[in-house]
């Protein structure tokens, strides 16, 4: 009987995240208001459901109380974060808190299930990360100032992956957090803001030659510290969203030609320099060769997935914890094999409407500043996504990088925080403002 | 103060963004690509722990001959115990594998299907409801019970293995493997099976991972590189014969020092005189024999989903006279699988295309409708049609007028290559033959090694002859 239930769950829960996900686009073809509240408010519906299915299924299989306890704290914190941004934020754009909110319940629902102990600090993290980041909208609608200094989030975003570099603890070989205490943060996570406000401040002053080559420079120290650091997915990311920055806010073509053909030549040289990439890629290339030793981890990631199929062996069915790290980098493959290829691909989906959501508001921004913050931000958001779930599916080679809001971690929890703070800000900044132009 | 935005951004931003739908498009693509033909083979790995714990819910299927016969079955008793139990006992031992210490043979390959169950939803619930496990969906083989039965006897107490296939389909009708073990007392046996001193090697499929000198079978490589290197008179080539072909301080002796008089390139193929290919093979170049062992799958995987060994061939430029000598003729350092063997055949009997060998002809439910049907696959061309054509040519002379003479039969044309292969001097010779039936349309091939069976001619090939004669009659 527990069987059958966890099955029909499992369905559901599918069809639920599929009806969100299809919402969420929905939502881009809809200009009455108040037809966008009743979709938004049929996404939590959904959300909730979903939480609801997925914590009886993890009852049924744990009969932990705690689980009960717990269940009932995420759900007092959705309602109470989805009420408190409205309430504070007359012109929020529900449709990005609600997606933080259903990627956030699908975290919590996989940790709980690979790691109570987990579960419990992301929780933890979360809601002070979420109740930190509340004032973000706030601060950015009065602090002008936060364009006037350039230089402090140029210098001292090198200087923190500097100190990582040196001085970081290496982790699957990689220099990537520093040790404070019993805390380590992952300080590429923030330096990914500082970097952007970086490029945005400057390139907002001028985007004349010299600038360029300035700005150029001072992208390319961070770019090299993080490949000296061994950390290949930032370095990437940060390398991808330097080189569109610079093409939206020149819009020269030939710097845009220049990026892509100097990127792929320095990858091809750190791919005959570097071990390390050389290992990744060759693991990537042929993983079957060698299923104990460098292939292991993604071998397992498409056991995973390919043994979960379309709709998943149902939670608590499948045998995540035998991919390394499944709760950080992996945890794709994770949702993939328990909840099912179709959940997998509808959060696939659902980060990228994120993204869609930040290039609209990128689109309407007037002023350069925050047209290229949001549009970076943006990039580096995506990215970071795009190659999280290329590298578990071995679409492209494995590099490392976390899932926003899902995977487990605080420093990629709170940085994700701040980002989609400071876009909300954005968003609401230029609701206000048409508001005060209608009146 | 500020310079000139870009006044194109938004364009150029929108450009960007259609730049990475079409990434996420891409991805999601190989996504279901992955699933949808991938998947099956790569969940199907040994090293996939997960497929274990479908047996905790589903109890694993059957393995069924392809006229429906149970070849391995699970027997639940009335507490619920579960053990498999193969009726033909060691009759297909390698080829069937066994599912307990490891898997191997077919009971790897399908374990995936073995252990999913495709019964309707009704009797799921049904099943559920009264806590019965579902039942696993059955694999029907490609195994033909009755070619599997006569290639076991023919090949009785000797050491050896056969191969059956289809050439135009890459069906495998039989795959027999001697020494064997019987798999229903595998684990009462296992302990002396694997021990150090038991040399037999019972668990070894030889069919697949045994690697054999080739011998003359050999000559079929060489003779398709002289043809490839003399393309308009490699049939001028002539030697004359007196059993013994001398070469400097080296000596090559035809079987049993037979004296094979004058011979063309022809009499030389069908008799297999061992002067003349070692004498030909002098005059060949040797990175363009190495290049035809190489496209004819030496050194190289094989398309093939059960464990299996790689033949390898290993001569080069720079060999000296000796080495050349004895690898004309399939001596030296070349080994090959009988599965190898039958798959070059095969491709000779199939104009040149080799189709990929397989077992599984389609997974059924416990009710009999087929969940998933495995369809001929090509793998590619290892020659030419005319090649082949020729080859084919030669290789009938080989029994209308050579050590074939074991197949000459009005019923049928048989093609083939005799063997026997020197492995060690004091030893007997190990006895080959490959051939395919009819010549005119092949709808059979098979490969025999019957190891210290002495002459291919005499051993080998009437083994051979059984199994035609029974394919023939069915
Ligand atoms: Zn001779």
């Amino acid at each position: 009987m527990i069987n059958l239930t966890i099955d029909v769950s499992r369905y559901f829960m599918i069809l639920l995240i599929a009806l969100y996900t299809y919402l969420n686009f929905r939502i881009f073809s809809v200009k009455d208001e108040i037809k966008k509240n009743r979709i938004c408010r049929r996404q939590n519906f959904a959300m909730f459901l979903i939480h609801l299915f997925a914590y009886v299924i993890i009852w049924f299989e744990t009969k932990d109380e705690r689980m009960l306890v717990f269940y009932l704290a995420q759900v007092l914190f959705f309602l109470v974060y989805l009420f408190l941004y409205r309430l504070f934020y007359r012109n929020v754009s529900r449709l990005l808190v609600n997606n933080m909110c259903m990627l956030l319940s699908v975290s919590f629902i996989m940790l709980t299930r690979l790691s109570f102990d987990k579960a419990m600090k992301q929780f933890i993290i979360v809601v002070v990360a979420a109740v930190v980041t509340l004032v973000i909208p706030f601060v950015i609608d009065r602090v002008w100032q936060l364009s006037k200094i350039p230089w402090v989030y140029g210098l001292g975003g090198i200087l923190l992956l500097g100190i990582v570099c040196i001085a970081g603890t290496s982790s699957f070989g990689a220099q990537l957090s520093l040790g404070v205490g019993d805390f380590s943060i992952q300080p590429s996570e923030f330096v990914k803001i500082s970097y952007v406000f970086f490029i945005a401040t400057m390139f907002y002053r001028s985007t004349d030659f010299k600038t360029v080559i300035t700005v150029t420079a001072v992208a390319a120290v961070h770019v090299l510290t993080l490949v000296i650091s061994k950390d290949l997915g930032s370095a990437l990311i940060f390398f991808v969203a330097y080189v569109f920055m610079l093409f939206v806010a020149t819009g020269k073509w030939l710097y845009l030609l220049a990026g892509v053909g100097g990127g792929s030549l320095a990858s091809l040289l750190a791919f005959q320099i570097f071990d390390h990439v050389k290992t990744r890629v060759l693991a990537w290339q042929n993983p079957w060769t060698d299923i104990a030793g460098k292939g292991y981890q993604i071998t397992q990631s498409l056991f995973a997935i390919g043994t979960g199929g379309w709709f998943g062996m149902g939670l608590y069915r499948g045998m995540p914890k035998k991919i390394p790290v499944v709760e950080k980098d992996f945890i794709f493959s994770a949702i993939s094999e328990e909840l099912g290829a179709v959940f997998a691909l509808c959060i696939l989906f659902i980060c990228l409407g994120c993204f869609l959501q930040f290039m609209m508001i990128a689109s309407r921004m007037q002023a350069v500043f925050y047209k290229l913050i949001a549009f970076g931000l943006g990039t580096i958001y995506i990215f970071q996504v795009f190659l999280t779930v290329g590298g578990v599916t071995k679409f492209i080679p494995s590099t490392g990088v976390t899932l926003p809001l899902v995977s487990y971690g605080g420093s990629s929890i709170l940085s994700t925080f701040i980002i989609f703070g400071i876009i909300q800000g954005l968003y609401i900044l230029k609701r206000n403002e048409e508001e005060e132009y209608e009146e | 103060m500020k310079s000139n935005p870009n006044p194109k951004a938004n364009r150029h931003m929108l450009i960007l963004t259609y730049g990475i739908v079409l990434l996420f498009v891409g991805l999601a693509a190989y996504y279901g690509y992955f699933l949808f033909t991938k998947s099956d083979t790569v969940i199907n790995n040994s090293y996939n722990a997960r497929l274990d714990s479908f047996a905790d819910r589903v109890v694993r299927g059957e393995i069924r001959s392809s006229d429906g016969r149970v070849i391995a079955q699970t027997n639940v008793d009335g507490e619920g115990n579960e053990s498999r139990n193969y009726p033909f006992d060691s009759l297909f031992a390698h080829v069937v594998g066994y599912s307990s210490n490891g898997k191997t043979g077919i009971e790897a390959l399908s374990n995936f299907y073995l252990l999913t169950s495709h019964v309707n939803m009704l009797e799921q619930v049904f099943n559920e409801l009264s806590s019965v496990k579902n039942k696993g969906d059955n694999v029907v083989t490609t195994l033909d019970l009755d070619i599997q039965k006569a290639a076991y006897d023919a090949l009785g107490k000797r050491n050896g293995a056969v191969v059956v296939m289809e050439p135009d389909t890459g069906k495998i009708l039989a795959m027999v493997s001697k020494p064997d073990y019987n798999p229903n007392t595998l684990l009462a046996d296992w302990n002396h099976l694997v021990a150090e001193e038991n040399t037999s090697g019972q668990l070894l499929n030889r069919a697949t991972q045994g690697l054999y000198p080739p011998g003359s079978t050999f000559k079929v490589v060489t003779a398709l590189e002289h043809m490839r290197e003399n393309p308009s008179n490699y049939g001028d080539y002539t030697f004359d014969c007196n059993g013994t072909y001398k070469n400097g301080d080296y000596t090559i002796k035809c079987y049993h020092g037979t004296a094979h008089g004058h011979q063309d390139f022809r009499q030389a193929f069908a008799n297999s005189c061992n002067g003349a290919f070692s004498n030909l093979g002098l005059s060949l170049n040797l990175n363009g024999l190495k290049n035809t062992a190489d496209q004819l799958l030496f050194n190289s995987d094989l398309p093939l989903s059960i464990a299996y060994s790689k033949s390898s061939y290993t001569m080069a430029e720079g060999a000296d006279t000796w080495q050349i000598l004895q690898t004309s003729i399939g001596q030296g350092q070349t080994q090959i699988t009988p599965i190898h063997n039958a798959m070059m055949t095969a491709a000779i009997a199939n104009g040149g295309t080799l189709m990929k060998p397989y077992l599984i002809d389609r997974v059924e439910n416990v009710g009999g409708d087929v969940v998933k049907k495995f369809m001929p696959q090509s793998y590619g061309n290892l020659m030419t049609a005319e090649e082949s054509a020729d080859l084919s040519e030669y290789m009938r002379a080989v029994v209308t007028e050579g050590t074939g003479s074991a197949l000459r039969t009005d019923a049928y044309t048989v093609a083939g290559k005799t063997g026997s292969a020197e492995f060690d001097k004091a030893k007997e010779t190990h006895a080959w033959f490959i051939g395919f039936a009819p010549v005119e349309h092949p709808k059979v091939v098979i490969s025999v090694i019957v190891e210290e069976g002495g002459s291919g001619g005499q051993t080998a090939a009437p083994i051979a002859r059984t199994l035609f004669d029974l394919y023939f009659s069915k």
